[in-house]
Protein backbone atom coordinates (compact mmCIF):
# COMPACT_ATOMS: atom_id res chain seq x y z
CA UNK A 1 0.00 0.00 0.00
CA UNK A 2 0.94 3.95 0.42
CA UNK A 3 3.35 2.16 3.37
CA UNK A 4 4.70 -0.89 2.17
CA UNK A 5 8.06 -0.89 3.72
CA UNK A 6 6.37 -0.88 6.94
CA UNK A 7 5.87 -4.58 6.17
CA UNK A 8 9.48 -5.41 7.10
CA UNK A 9 9.38 -3.42 10.32
CA UNK A 10 8.86 -5.01 13.82
CA UNK A 11 7.79 -2.97 16.54
CA UNK A 12 9.69 -1.95 18.88
CA UNK A 13 9.61 -4.20 22.11
CA UNK A 14 8.17 -1.94 24.67
CA UNK A 15 9.68 -1.69 28.00
CA UNK A 16 7.57 1.29 29.61
CA UNK A 17 4.84 1.70 32.38
CA UNK A 18 2.80 -1.50 32.42
CA UNK A 19 -0.01 0.35 34.03
CA UNK A 20 -0.08 2.92 31.23
CA UNK A 21 0.42 0.44 28.34
CA UNK A 22 -2.45 -1.67 30.18
CA UNK A 23 -4.61 1.90 29.95
CA UNK A 24 -3.96 2.67 26.50
CA UNK A 25 -4.89 -0.70 25.31
CA UNK A 26 -7.86 -1.24 27.03
CA UNK A 27 -8.84 2.45 25.77
CA UNK A 28 -8.01 0.99 22.19
CA UNK A 29 -9.72 -1.77 23.19
CA UNK A 30 -12.82 0.20 23.74
CA UNK A 31 -12.63 2.04 20.20
CA UNK A 32 -11.63 5.06 21.89
CA UNK A 33 -9.85 7.65 19.77
CA UNK A 34 -6.13 8.71 20.73
CA UNK A 35 -5.43 12.58 20.79
CA UNK A 36 -2.01 13.82 20.24
CA UNK A 37 -1.62 15.00 24.02
CA UNK A 38 -2.60 11.58 24.92
CA UNK A 39 -0.02 9.42 26.20
CA UNK A 40 1.01 6.72 24.09
CA UNK A 41 3.87 3.98 23.88
CA UNK A 42 7.07 5.56 22.24
CA UNK A 43 6.50 2.56 19.35
CA UNK A 44 3.41 3.32 18.85
CA UNK A 45 3.97 7.09 18.09
CA UNK A 46 7.12 5.66 16.23
CA UNK A 47 5.21 3.82 14.07
CA UNK A 48 2.60 5.75 13.31
CA UNK A 49 4.80 9.08 12.50
CA UNK A 50 6.56 6.56 9.72
CA UNK A 51 3.11 5.22 8.67
CA UNK A 52 1.32 8.60 8.28
CA UNK A 53 4.57 10.32 6.98
CA UNK A 54 5.02 7.20 4.10
CA UNK A 55 1.01 7.98 2.98
CA UNK A 56 2.10 11.83 3.12
CA UNK A 57 5.13 11.10 0.46
CA UNK A 58 3.30 9.05 -1.50
CA UNK A 59 0.50 11.22 -2.02
CA UNK A 60 3.08 13.89 -2.90
CA UNK A 61 5.37 11.71 -5.17
CA UNK A 62 1.97 10.64 -6.79
CA UNK A 63 1.45 14.01 -8.40
CA UNK A 64 4.31 12.97 -11.02
CA UNK A 65 3.17 10.41 -12.93
CA UNK A 66 -0.14 11.96 -13.64
CA UNK A 67 1.51 15.80 -13.74
CA UNK A 68 3.06 13.70 -16.54
CA UNK A 69 -0.46 13.95 -18.98
CA UNK A 70 -1.44 17.49 -17.73
CA UNK A 71 0.12 19.53 -20.43
CA UNK A 72 -1.30 16.74 -22.91
CA UNK A 73 -4.93 15.89 -21.74
CA UNK A 74 -7.03 15.72 -24.88
CA UNK A 75 -9.91 17.62 -24.01
CA UNK A 76 -10.28 20.72 -21.36
CA UNK A 77 -12.64 19.07 -19.22
CA UNK A 78 -10.02 16.22 -18.87
CA UNK A 79 -7.74 18.73 -18.36
CA UNK A 80 -9.53 20.27 -15.32
CA UNK A 81 -10.45 16.57 -13.77
CA UNK A 82 -7.01 15.96 -13.96
CA UNK A 83 -5.48 18.92 -12.46
CA UNK A 84 -8.09 18.92 -9.80
CA UNK A 85 -6.89 15.28 -8.64
CA UNK A 86 -3.52 16.05 -8.58
CA UNK A 87 -5.00 19.61 -6.58
CA UNK A 88 -6.43 17.26 -3.91
CA UNK A 89 -3.43 14.83 -4.18
CA UNK A 90 -1.38 18.05 -2.89
CA UNK A 91 -3.93 18.22 -0.48
CA UNK A 92 -3.90 14.99 1.18
CA UNK A 93 -0.27 15.34 1.34
CA UNK A 94 -0.81 18.43 3.46
CA UNK A 95 -3.66 16.82 5.81
CA UNK A 96 -1.21 13.99 6.61
CA UNK A 97 1.84 16.13 7.53
CA UNK A 98 0.12 17.68 9.20
CA UNK A 99 -1.22 14.96 11.27
CA UNK A 100 2.14 13.73 11.50
CA UNK A 101 3.21 16.68 13.13
CA UNK A 102 0.66 16.43 15.97
CA UNK A 103 3.08 13.29 17.17
CA UNK A 104 5.93 15.94 17.17
CA UNK A 105 7.71 15.83 14.11
CA UNK A 106 8.35 18.83 11.69
CA UNK A 107 7.14 18.68 8.07
CA UNK A 108 10.71 19.99 7.19
CA UNK A 109 11.89 16.78 9.20
CA UNK A 110 9.49 14.72 6.95
CA UNK A 111 10.13 16.46 3.57
CA UNK A 112 14.31 15.81 4.36
CA UNK A 113 14.23 12.16 5.23
CA UNK A 114 12.00 12.18 1.56
CA UNK A 115 14.47 14.13 -0.32
CA UNK A 116 17.46 11.93 1.19
CA UNK A 117 16.01 8.58 0.31
CA UNK A 118 15.63 8.01 4.32
CA UNK A 119 12.47 7.94 3.73
CA UNK A 120 10.17 5.28 1.48
CA UNK A 121 7.12 6.19 -0.51
CA UNK A 122 4.52 3.61 -2.24
CA UNK A 123 6.09 1.84 -5.04
CA UNK A 124 3.43 2.09 -7.74
CA UNK A 125 4.57 5.75 -8.29
CA UNK A 126 8.00 4.21 -9.81
CA UNK A 127 6.06 3.00 -12.60
CA UNK A 128 5.42 5.60 -15.75
CA UNK A 129 2.21 7.07 -17.17
CA UNK A 130 2.60 6.04 -21.14
CA UNK A 131 -0.22 6.53 -22.50
CA UNK A 132 -3.60 9.18 -22.04
CA UNK A 133 -5.31 5.44 -20.81
CA UNK A 134 -2.67 5.38 -17.90
CA UNK A 135 -4.03 8.49 -16.52
CA UNK A 136 -7.40 6.56 -15.84
CA UNK A 137 -6.26 2.75 -14.95
CA UNK A 138 -4.46 4.91 -12.00
CA UNK A 139 -7.12 6.49 -11.27
CA UNK A 140 -8.90 3.55 -11.20
CA UNK A 141 -6.88 0.80 -10.41
CA UNK A 142 -4.10 2.65 -7.82
CA UNK A 143 -6.83 4.73 -6.17
CA UNK A 144 -8.91 1.62 -6.02
CA UNK A 145 -6.32 -0.21 -4.71
CA UNK A 146 -5.60 2.82 -1.98
CA UNK A 147 -9.43 2.93 -1.14
CA UNK A 148 -8.79 -0.67 0.46
CA UNK A 149 -6.53 -0.02 2.78
CA UNK A 150 -7.32 3.53 3.68
CA UNK A 151 -11.32 2.76 4.82
CA UNK A 152 -9.89 0.54 7.14
CA UNK A 153 -7.59 3.46 8.40
CA UNK A 154 -10.54 6.10 8.41
CA UNK A 155 -11.20 4.05 11.90
CA UNK A 156 -7.40 4.04 13.26
CA UNK A 157 -7.49 4.26 16.44
CA UNK A 158 -5.03 7.56 16.54
CA UNK A 159 -7.50 10.44 15.82
CA UNK A 160 -6.22 13.09 13.72
CA UNK A 161 -4.90 9.99 11.08
CA UNK A 162 -8.77 8.65 11.59
CA UNK A 163 -10.21 12.03 10.44
CA UNK A 164 -7.80 12.75 7.57
CA UNK A 165 -8.27 9.54 6.17
CA UNK A 166 -12.23 10.05 6.64
CA UNK A 167 -11.79 13.11 4.01
CA UNK A 168 -8.72 11.72 1.82
CA UNK A 169 -11.67 8.59 1.00
CA UNK A 170 -14.31 10.91 0.27
CA UNK A 171 -11.87 11.87 -2.75
CA UNK A 172 -10.29 8.94 -3.57
CA UNK A 173 -13.31 7.14 -4.06
CA UNK A 174 -14.22 10.61 -6.70
CA UNK A 175 -10.97 9.66 -8.19
CA UNK A 176 -11.44 6.57 -8.91
CA UNK A 177 -15.24 6.94 -10.47
CA UNK A 178 -13.04 9.72 -13.04
CA UNK A 179 -10.65 7.36 -13.93
CA UNK A 180 -13.21 4.63 -14.45
CA UNK A 181 -15.03 7.11 -16.32
CA UNK A 182 -12.18 7.93 -18.71
CA UNK A 183 -11.86 4.37 -19.51
CA UNK A 184 -15.12 3.53 -20.48
CA UNK A 185 -14.98 6.82 -22.78
CA UNK A 186 -12.06 5.35 -24.43
CA UNK A 187 -13.58 1.78 -24.91
CA UNK A 188 -16.31 3.31 -26.61
CA UNK A 189 -14.21 5.13 -28.62
CA UNK A 190 -11.84 3.80 -31.76
CA UNK A 191 -9.66 0.75 -32.24
CA UNK A 192 -6.65 2.74 -31.35
CA UNK A 193 -7.94 4.38 -28.00
CA UNK A 194 -9.15 0.40 -26.60
CA UNK A 195 -5.67 -1.01 -27.35
CA UNK A 196 -4.30 2.28 -24.75
CA UNK A 197 -6.61 0.95 -22.54
CA UNK A 198 -5.81 -2.34 -22.49
CA UNK A 199 -1.89 -1.63 -22.79
CA UNK A 200 -2.31 0.63 -19.44
CA UNK A 201 -3.69 -2.06 -17.71
CA UNK A 202 -1.57 -4.84 -18.58
CA UNK A 203 0.91 -2.27 -16.90
CA UNK A 204 -0.70 -1.12 -14.07
CA UNK A 205 -2.06 -4.47 -12.97
CA UNK A 206 0.36 -6.46 -11.25
CA UNK A 207 1.75 -2.82 -9.94
CA UNK A 208 -1.40 -2.19 -8.31
CA UNK A 209 -1.20 -5.78 -6.76
CA UNK A 210 2.20 -4.78 -5.21
CA UNK A 211 0.69 -1.85 -3.41
CA UNK A 212 -0.88 -4.44 -0.31
CA UNK A 213 2.75 -5.08 0.35
CA UNK A 214 4.22 -9.11 0.16
CA UNK A 215 1.88 -12.08 0.90
CA UNK A 216 1.19 -12.84 4.37
CA UNK A 217 3.32 -15.58 4.78
CA UNK A 218 6.42 -13.62 3.42
CA UNK A 219 5.41 -10.31 5.48
CA UNK A 220 6.55 -9.57 8.93
CA UNK A 221 3.97 -7.59 9.40
CA UNK A 222 3.48 -6.19 12.33
CA UNK A 223 1.46 -7.86 15.41
CA UNK A 224 1.50 -4.49 17.50
CA UNK A 225 0.06 -2.73 14.62
CA UNK A 226 -3.32 -4.67 14.44
CA UNK A 227 -3.07 -4.85 18.68
CA UNK A 228 -3.02 -1.05 18.16
CA UNK A 229 -5.44 -0.76 15.48
CA UNK A 230 -3.59 1.04 13.39
CA UNK A 231 -3.91 -1.71 11.09
CA UNK A 232 -7.07 -3.92 10.64
CA UNK A 233 -6.40 -6.24 8.04
CA UNK A 234 -3.43 -8.30 6.56
CA UNK A 235 -2.28 -7.63 3.15
CA UNK A 236 -3.72 -10.87 1.48
CA UNK A 237 -7.16 -9.62 3.03
CA UNK A 238 -7.05 -6.56 1.45
CA UNK A 239 -5.26 -7.43 -2.04
CA UNK A 240 -8.41 -10.42 -2.34
CA UNK A 241 -10.93 -7.58 -1.24
CA UNK A 242 -9.39 -5.12 -3.95
CA UNK A 243 -9.53 -8.32 -6.90
CA UNK A 244 -13.01 -9.61 -6.07
CA UNK A 245 -14.15 -6.21 -6.28
CA UNK A 246 -11.98 -4.73 -9.52
CA UNK A 247 -12.21 -8.33 -12.00
CA UNK A 248 -16.47 -7.18 -12.53
CA UNK A 249 -15.32 -3.75 -13.38
CA UNK A 250 -12.70 -5.21 -15.68
CA UNK A 251 -15.62 -7.43 -16.89
CA UNK A 252 -17.77 -3.74 -17.77
CA UNK A 253 -15.24 -2.44 -19.42
CA UNK A 254 -14.84 -5.16 -21.73
CA UNK A 255 -10.75 -5.78 -20.99
CA UNK A 256 -8.97 -8.66 -19.77
CA UNK A 257 -7.10 -8.23 -16.89
CA UNK A 258 -3.56 -9.87 -17.25
CA UNK A 259 -3.50 -13.20 -15.46
CA UNK A 260 -3.78 -16.05 -16.70
CA UNK A 261 -4.89 -17.63 -13.23
CA UNK A 262 -7.81 -15.69 -12.89
CA UNK A 263 -10.35 -17.89 -11.41
CA UNK A 264 -13.85 -17.53 -9.64
CA UNK A 265 -13.75 -19.98 -6.68
CA UNK A 266 -17.69 -20.69 -6.10
CA UNK A 267 -16.95 -22.09 -2.74
CA UNK A 268 -14.87 -19.13 -1.29
CA UNK A 269 -16.80 -16.72 -3.33
CA UNK A 270 -13.06 -14.98 -4.19
CA UNK A 271 -11.59 -14.49 -7.32
CA UNK A 272 -8.63 -16.82 -7.04
CA UNK A 273 -5.87 -14.98 -8.65
CA UNK A 274 -1.86 -15.28 -9.63
CA UNK A 275 1.34 -13.56 -7.76
CA UNK A 276 3.06 -10.76 -8.64
CA UNK A 277 6.28 -11.14 -9.57
CA UNK A 278 7.92 -10.00 -6.10
CA UNK A 279 11.34 -9.69 -7.62
CA UNK A 280 10.27 -6.96 -9.11
CA UNK A 281 8.40 -5.39 -6.12
CA UNK A 282 11.48 -5.93 -4.15
CA UNK A 283 13.39 -4.48 -6.68
CA UNK A 284 11.17 -1.29 -7.00
CA UNK A 285 10.65 -0.43 -3.24
CA UNK A 286 15.06 -0.65 -3.18
CA UNK A 287 15.32 2.27 -5.83
CA UNK A 288 15.80 0.03 -8.55
CA UNK A 289 12.36 0.65 -10.54
CA UNK A 290 12.10 2.49 -14.18
CA UNK A 291 11.43 5.60 -12.24
CA UNK A 292 12.47 5.31 -8.91
CA UNK A 293 15.92 8.23 -9.39
CA UNK A 294 13.55 10.03 -11.70
CA UNK A 295 10.71 10.96 -9.14
CA UNK A 296 13.53 12.05 -6.38
CA UNK A 297 15.43 13.46 -9.04
CA UNK A 298 12.01 16.20 -9.93
CA UNK A 299 11.46 16.38 -5.74
CA UNK A 300 14.52 17.46 -5.55
CA UNK A 301 14.52 19.80 -8.22
CA UNK A 302 11.50 20.92 -7.20
CA UNK A 303 12.22 21.94 -3.47
CA UNK A 304 16.21 23.16 -4.92
CA UNK A 305 14.85 25.28 -7.29
CA UNK A 306 11.83 26.87 -4.73
CA UNK A 307 14.37 27.60 -1.58
CA UNK A 308 14.48 31.00 -2.98
CA UNK A 309 10.86 31.31 -2.97
CA UNK A 310 10.42 29.84 0.69
CA UNK A 311 13.60 32.05 2.01
CA UNK A 312 11.98 35.25 0.53
CA UNK A 313 9.05 34.60 2.28
CA UNK A 314 10.34 34.21 5.61
CA UNK A 315 12.78 36.94 5.07
CA UNK A 316 9.75 39.20 3.90
CA UNK A 317 7.55 38.22 7.35
CA UNK A 318 10.57 38.11 9.51
CA UNK A 319 10.54 41.82 8.20
CA UNK A 320 6.74 42.83 8.39
CA UNK A 321 7.24 41.22 12.26
CA UNK A 322 10.08 43.59 13.29
CA UNK A 323 7.95 46.41 11.68
CA UNK A 324 5.52 45.55 14.23
CA UNK A 325 7.22 45.10 17.02
CA UNK A 326 8.81 48.31 16.63
CA UNK A 327 5.42 50.19 15.88
CA UNK B 1 -20.41 35.47 -43.30
CA UNK B 2 -21.53 34.74 -39.69
CA UNK B 3 -24.21 37.11 -38.10
CA UNK B 4 -21.78 38.77 -35.29
CA UNK B 5 -18.37 38.09 -36.68
CA UNK B 6 -17.41 40.85 -34.21
CA UNK B 7 -18.82 39.29 -30.97
CA UNK B 8 -17.09 35.47 -31.64
CA UNK B 9 -13.48 37.01 -32.67
CA UNK B 10 -13.63 38.77 -29.09
CA UNK B 11 -14.55 35.92 -27.33
CA UNK B 12 -12.15 33.64 -29.20
CA UNK B 13 -9.79 36.45 -27.91
CA UNK B 14 -10.35 36.21 -24.64
CA UNK B 15 -10.77 32.10 -24.74
CA UNK B 16 -7.40 31.92 -25.97
CA UNK B 17 -5.93 34.21 -23.21
CA UNK B 18 -7.39 31.80 -20.61
CA UNK B 19 -6.59 28.76 -21.61
CA UNK B 20 -2.85 29.63 -23.15
CA UNK B 21 -2.40 31.03 -19.44
CA UNK B 22 -4.09 28.07 -17.81
CA UNK B 23 -1.59 26.04 -19.72
CA UNK B 24 1.27 27.94 -18.65
CA UNK B 25 0.37 27.59 -15.02
CA UNK B 26 -0.35 23.92 -15.39
CA UNK B 27 2.92 23.37 -16.41
CA UNK B 28 3.93 23.79 -12.09
CA UNK B 29 2.04 20.93 -11.16
CA UNK B 30 4.06 18.59 -9.10
CA UNK B 31 6.86 20.81 -9.24
CA UNK B 32 5.78 23.99 -7.40
CA UNK B 33 8.42 25.59 -4.24
CA UNK B 34 6.02 24.58 -1.67
CA UNK B 35 2.53 22.18 -1.46
CA UNK B 36 0.42 25.52 -0.48
CA UNK B 37 1.89 26.94 -3.22
CA UNK B 38 1.38 23.79 -5.95
CA UNK B 39 -2.34 23.63 -4.71
CA UNK B 40 -2.71 27.39 -5.39
CA UNK B 41 -1.19 27.95 -9.18
CA UNK B 42 -3.19 24.84 -9.87
CA UNK B 43 -6.37 26.56 -8.52
CA UNK B 44 -5.52 29.42 -10.85
CA UNK B 45 -5.09 26.85 -14.14
CA UNK B 46 -8.35 25.73 -13.24
CA UNK B 47 -10.36 29.12 -12.93
CA UNK B 48 -9.06 30.08 -16.40
CA UNK B 49 -9.92 26.45 -17.58
CA UNK B 50 -13.51 27.41 -16.84
CA UNK B 51 -13.07 30.75 -18.26
CA UNK B 52 -11.91 29.18 -21.43
CA UNK B 53 -14.68 26.53 -21.58
CA UNK B 54 -17.58 29.23 -21.45
CA UNK B 55 -16.15 31.40 -23.75
CA UNK B 56 -14.92 28.48 -26.48
CA UNK B 57 -18.75 26.93 -26.02
CA UNK B 58 -20.03 30.85 -26.40
CA UNK B 59 -17.88 31.51 -29.31
CA UNK B 60 -18.52 28.16 -31.32
CA UNK B 61 -22.77 29.03 -30.77
CA UNK B 62 -22.31 32.91 -32.36
CA UNK B 63 -20.24 30.69 -35.06
CA UNK B 64 -22.65 28.57 -35.56
CA UNK B 65 -20.63 25.88 -37.45
CA UNK B 66 -20.64 23.29 -34.79
CA UNK B 67 -17.75 23.78 -33.14
CA UNK B 68 -17.28 22.89 -29.92
CA UNK B 69 -14.85 24.33 -27.38
CA UNK B 70 -12.46 21.37 -27.91
CA UNK B 71 -12.54 21.73 -31.32
CA UNK B 72 -11.56 25.68 -31.15
CA UNK B 73 -8.98 24.95 -28.60
CA UNK B 74 -7.39 21.85 -29.85
CA UNK B 75 -7.70 22.36 -33.76
CA UNK B 76 -6.41 25.51 -34.80
CA UNK B 77 -2.76 26.54 -35.74
CA UNK B 78 -0.62 29.15 -34.10
CA UNK B 79 -1.40 31.75 -36.95
CA UNK B 80 -5.16 31.15 -35.75
CA UNK B 81 -4.50 31.81 -31.89
CA UNK B 82 -5.07 35.46 -30.82
CA UNK B 83 -4.62 35.43 -27.08
CA UNK B 84 -2.25 38.63 -25.67
CA UNK B 85 1.51 37.69 -25.82
CA UNK B 86 2.00 37.92 -22.25
CA UNK B 87 0.22 34.61 -21.14
CA UNK B 88 2.13 32.54 -23.61
CA UNK B 89 5.49 33.88 -22.17
CA UNK B 90 7.40 30.70 -20.59
CA UNK B 91 7.88 30.17 -16.69
CA UNK B 92 11.52 30.89 -16.54
CA UNK B 93 10.91 30.73 -12.82
CA UNK B 94 8.39 31.12 -9.90
CA UNK B 95 9.28 35.05 -10.25
CA UNK B 96 8.29 35.02 -14.23
CA UNK B 97 4.70 33.50 -13.85
CA UNK B 98 3.65 35.08 -10.63
CA UNK B 99 4.79 38.41 -12.73
CA UNK B 100 3.12 37.38 -15.79
CA UNK B 101 -0.12 36.64 -13.75
CA UNK B 102 0.03 40.09 -11.49
CA UNK B 103 0.24 42.24 -14.78
CA UNK B 104 -2.59 39.70 -16.46
CA UNK B 105 -5.05 40.02 -13.29
CA UNK B 106 -4.83 43.48 -12.30
CA UNK B 107 -6.07 44.29 -15.81
CA UNK B 108 -8.51 41.08 -15.38
CA UNK B 109 -10.38 41.91 -12.57
CA UNK B 110 -11.36 45.34 -13.22
CA UNK B 111 -12.25 43.94 -17.10
CA UNK B 112 -14.70 41.63 -15.56
CA UNK B 113 -15.79 43.84 -12.92
CA UNK B 114 -17.01 46.16 -15.89
CA UNK B 115 -17.97 43.15 -18.29
CA UNK B 116 -20.99 42.56 -15.10
CA UNK B 117 -22.55 45.89 -17.30
CA UNK B 118 -22.17 44.21 -20.59
CA UNK B 119 -25.91 43.93 -22.41
CA UNK B 120 -24.41 40.39 -23.87
CA UNK B 121 -26.14 38.27 -20.93
CA UNK B 122 -23.62 35.47 -21.55
CA UNK B 123 -20.57 37.49 -21.09
CA UNK B 124 -22.51 39.20 -18.19
CA UNK B 125 -23.25 36.17 -16.13
CA UNK B 126 -19.77 34.81 -16.89
CA UNK B 127 -17.89 38.24 -15.70
CA UNK B 128 -19.91 38.15 -12.26
CA UNK B 129 -18.11 34.68 -11.86
CA UNK B 130 -14.95 35.56 -13.38
CA UNK B 131 -14.44 38.43 -11.63
CA UNK B 132 -14.57 36.89 -8.06
CA UNK B 133 -12.25 34.61 -8.98
CA UNK B 134 -9.76 37.25 -10.92
CA UNK B 135 -9.79 39.25 -7.31
CA UNK B 136 -8.35 36.18 -5.94
CA UNK B 137 -5.70 35.65 -8.73
CA UNK B 138 -5.11 39.18 -8.24
CA UNK B 139 -4.39 39.37 -4.47
CA UNK B 140 -2.20 36.19 -4.82
CA UNK B 141 0.05 36.82 -7.13
CA UNK B 142 0.11 41.22 -5.33
CA UNK B 143 0.88 39.29 -2.43
CA UNK B 144 4.20 37.43 -3.65
CA UNK B 145 5.35 40.29 -6.04
CA UNK B 146 5.37 42.05 -2.66
CA UNK B 147 6.95 39.16 -0.63
CA UNK B 148 9.68 38.88 -3.48
CA UNK B 149 10.45 42.29 -4.18
CA UNK B 150 10.54 42.56 -0.51
CA UNK B 151 12.62 39.36 0.84
CA UNK B 152 15.61 38.56 -0.18
CA UNK B 153 18.36 39.60 -2.82
CA UNK B 154 18.01 36.98 -4.90
CA UNK B 155 13.91 37.42 -5.25
CA UNK B 156 14.26 41.16 -5.12
CA UNK B 157 16.53 40.48 -8.62
CA UNK B 158 14.34 37.88 -9.89
CA UNK B 159 11.49 39.65 -9.88
CA UNK B 160 12.93 42.71 -11.00
CA UNK B 161 14.17 40.73 -14.07
CA UNK B 162 10.38 39.19 -14.62
CA UNK B 163 9.23 42.80 -14.67
CA UNK B 164 11.79 44.31 -17.06
CA UNK B 165 11.33 41.58 -19.35
CA UNK B 166 7.67 41.43 -19.16
CA UNK B 167 6.59 44.99 -19.20
CA UNK B 168 6.37 45.34 -22.90
CA UNK B 169 3.75 42.93 -23.49
CA UNK B 170 1.50 45.11 -21.23
CA UNK B 171 0.70 47.33 -23.66
CA UNK B 172 -1.25 45.02 -25.60
CA UNK B 173 -4.01 44.26 -23.19
CA UNK B 174 -4.90 48.10 -23.90
CA UNK B 175 -5.09 48.11 -27.94
CA UNK B 176 -8.42 48.77 -29.24
CA UNK B 177 -9.25 47.94 -33.15
CA UNK B 178 -12.37 48.05 -34.88
CA UNK B 179 -13.75 44.66 -33.08
CA UNK B 180 -12.96 46.37 -29.61
CA UNK B 181 -14.75 49.38 -30.35
CA UNK B 182 -17.72 48.04 -32.55
CA UNK B 183 -18.82 45.72 -28.97
CA UNK B 184 -17.93 49.09 -26.88
CA UNK B 185 -20.28 51.19 -29.12
CA UNK B 186 -23.17 48.36 -28.32
CA UNK B 187 -22.62 48.09 -24.88
CA UNK B 188 -21.06 44.68 -25.64
CA UNK B 189 -17.38 44.64 -24.97
CA UNK B 190 -15.27 46.73 -22.56
CA UNK B 191 -13.32 49.82 -23.60
CA UNK B 192 -9.84 48.63 -22.22
CA UNK B 193 -8.65 52.76 -21.71
CA UNK B 194 -12.01 53.10 -19.26
CA UNK B 195 -10.17 50.57 -16.95
CA UNK B 196 -6.06 51.49 -17.89
CA UNK B 197 -5.94 54.24 -14.43
CA UNK B 198 -7.44 51.18 -12.65
CA UNK B 199 -4.65 48.61 -13.64
CA UNK B 200 -2.35 51.62 -13.48
CA UNK B 201 -3.04 52.45 -9.82
CA UNK B 202 -2.58 48.52 -8.85
CA UNK B 203 0.40 48.52 -10.26
CA UNK B 204 2.23 51.43 -9.30
CA UNK B 205 0.72 50.73 -5.47
CA UNK B 206 2.13 46.80 -5.51
CA UNK B 207 5.05 47.76 -6.91
CA UNK B 208 5.56 50.37 -4.63
CA UNK B 209 4.93 48.41 -1.64
CA UNK B 210 7.45 45.73 -3.26
CA UNK B 211 10.53 48.37 -3.24
CA UNK B 212 10.61 47.57 -7.08
CA UNK B 213 10.98 50.30 -10.21
CA UNK B 214 7.92 51.07 -13.01
CA UNK B 215 10.13 49.98 -15.84
CA UNK B 216 11.05 53.12 -17.58
CA UNK B 217 11.10 51.63 -21.10
CA UNK B 218 8.06 52.47 -23.29
CA UNK B 219 7.92 50.52 -26.48
CA UNK B 220 5.24 47.96 -26.72
CA UNK B 221 5.27 44.78 -28.31
CA UNK B 222 2.11 43.87 -30.16
CA UNK B 223 0.89 41.28 -32.60
CA UNK B 224 -0.79 38.40 -30.34
CA UNK B 225 -4.02 39.41 -31.32
CA UNK B 226 -3.44 39.54 -35.03
CA UNK B 227 -2.13 35.98 -34.84
CA UNK B 228 1.57 37.06 -34.85
CA UNK B 229 3.36 35.37 -31.72
CA UNK B 230 6.06 35.10 -29.94
CA UNK B 231 8.08 31.94 -30.91
CA UNK B 232 7.09 29.94 -27.54
CA UNK B 233 3.37 29.13 -28.73
CA UNK B 234 4.16 26.92 -31.11
CA UNK B 235 5.57 24.68 -28.35
CA UNK B 236 2.37 25.17 -25.73
CA UNK B 237 0.26 24.20 -28.78
CA UNK B 238 2.29 21.21 -29.58
CA UNK B 239 1.82 18.73 -26.58
CA UNK B 240 -1.67 20.46 -26.09
CA UNK B 241 -2.90 19.34 -29.12
CA UNK B 242 -1.50 16.11 -30.09
CA UNK B 243 -3.63 13.39 -28.83
CA UNK B 244 -6.70 15.63 -30.66
CA UNK B 245 -4.80 15.83 -34.06
CA UNK B 246 -3.24 12.20 -33.79
CA UNK B 247 -6.77 10.84 -33.15
CA UNK B 248 -8.98 13.76 -34.73
CA UNK B 249 -11.95 11.05 -34.77
CA UNK B 250 -11.68 9.99 -31.17
CA UNK B 251 -13.51 11.62 -28.51
CA UNK B 252 -12.25 11.69 -25.07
Amino acid sequence: MYTQALNKEVAEVESEDTEKLEAFQARIDREEKIEPNDWMPAAYRKTLVRQISQHAHSEVVGMLPEGNWVTRAPSLERKAILLAKIQDEGGHGLYLYSAAETLGVSREELVDQLLTGKAKYSSIFNYPTLNWADVGAVGWLVDGAAIMNQIPLCRCSYGPYSRAMIRICKEESFHQRQGYDLLVAMMKGTPEQQEMVQDAVNRLWWPALMMFGPSDKDSQHSAASMKWKIKRFTNDELRQKFVDATVPQARVLGITLPDPDLKYNEEAGHWEHGQPDWDEFYNTIHGNGICNKQRMKDRIRAHEDGAWVREAAQAYAAKQSAKKSAA
Amino acid sequence: MMKDQALFTYCMRLADDSAIISQRLSEWCGHASHLEEDIALTNVALDHIGHARELYTYAGQIEGKGRDENALCFHRVEREFANLLLVEQPNDDFAYAIMRQFLFSAFMHPFWEAMKASKDEQLAGLAAKAEKEAAYHLRHSAEWVIRLGDGTEESHNRITDALEFLWMYTGEMFECDEVVSSLVAKGVAVDPMSIKHLWVETVNSVLTRANLERPAQSWMQTGGRGGEHSEHLGHILSPMQYLQRSFPQAQW
